[in-house]
């Protein structure tokens, strides 16, 4: 990473989290996790309270739904370590009941059910152009959509627009497919707190 | 329902209110993408519209300006909160605004 202390800044106890992270998983401790346990009062606790909240708080979304969401405005904002990391989630989440898409073009989102569909593409729009207009968010409530849902997606929106910010500037390193599997397994079992 | 209000409020109030080592001004101004100066008005810049230019120059940059790690750290994490705050906000209001042929009334009709 960019900055020393977030790879090496933790406390005494972090970094002895870190070795049993790494001998349990037999993977890398991967970087975002470097990152909410560096300061964590800064940054990583008062984050994740949003994180979970957004992707494991109740909504009338699925699981698989909101990480296809953070995978999305990942894709969107060209993060490639949340790209990679939120389609491994969105994929266990969802089984072989629906593929999550490499690119999320619109010719990929088009095989994808409603009110879904319509919900990815809002949020690719406001991630590209960062704003969307009452149309916008119309043709997501035409879909099917209602609006707490919308609101449930903007929350995911905001948390992954956050943390692709940080993933970027910080420079966080692309492990292998074993540790986002990993990964995967553990946000799954455990969520984001 | 889920609802991230109060956290995000409380994300916002600790990185630009709570004890820190960069400035409260310094900070604020890196929330809201004005009022810096050269170089770390471009990192902030590029954290807030282009995060995926950043490269390890403009954090050294940032740095030869006389900001510490830490300092870099609360600041790349207060331009990244602001924008994505800002961008939030304008969906949340184009909500408000939005009528469909949802059953759903609209929160502010």
């Amino acid at each position: 990473m960019r900055l020393r202390i977030l790879d090496s800044g933790h406390t005494f106890g972090t970094k002895a989290l870190f070795s049993m992270i790494r001998v349990i998983s037999r993977q890398p401790v991967l970087d975002v996790v470097k990152l909410v346990r560096y300061r964590p009062d800064f940054y990583g606790k008062p984050m994740s309270k949003i994180t979970h909240e957004a992707m494991r708080g109740p909504s009338d979304w699925s699981i698989g739904d909101r990480e296809m969401m953070a995978a999305c405005v990942a894709s969107t904002n060209h993060c490639e370590f949340c790209t990679r990391a939120h389609a491994a989630v969105a994929q266990r989440a969802y089984g072989n009941s629906q593929p999550v898409p490499a690119t999320f073009s619109e010719e990929e989102l088009a095989v994808i059910k409603e009110p879904l569909r319509a919900t990815l593409l809002m949020l690719r729009k406001l991630c590209r152009e960062q704003m969307v207009d009452a149309e916008d968010i119309r043709a997501v409530l035409d879909a099917g959509a209602s609006r707490q849902q919308i609101k449930d997606a903007l929350a995911v929106c905001f948390a992954f627009n956050v943390i692709g910010r940080l993933a970027d500037t910080f420079g966080f390193s692309v492990p292998g497919p074993e540790a986002f599997a990993a990964g995967a397994k553990y946000l799954l079992s455990r969520g984001y707190r | 329902m889920s609802d991230i209000t109060a956290a995000q409020h409380a994300l916002v109030q600790r990185i630009l209110e709570g004890a820190g080592q960069a400035p409260h001004a310094q900070r604020r101004a890196a929330f809201n993408g004005l009022g810096l100066t050269e170089p770390v008005a471009a990192l902030v810049n590029k954290v807030a519209n282009h995060p995926n230019s950043v490269t390890s120059a403009h954090i050294r940059a940032a740095q030869s300006s006389g900001l510490t790690e830490d300092q870099v750290f609360e600041i790349v994490v207060c331009a990244a909160v602001g924008q994505s705050t800002r961008q939030h906000e304008s969906a949340l209001a184009a909500l408000d605004l939005a009528r469909g042929r949802s059953s759903d009334a609209p929160s502010n009709p």
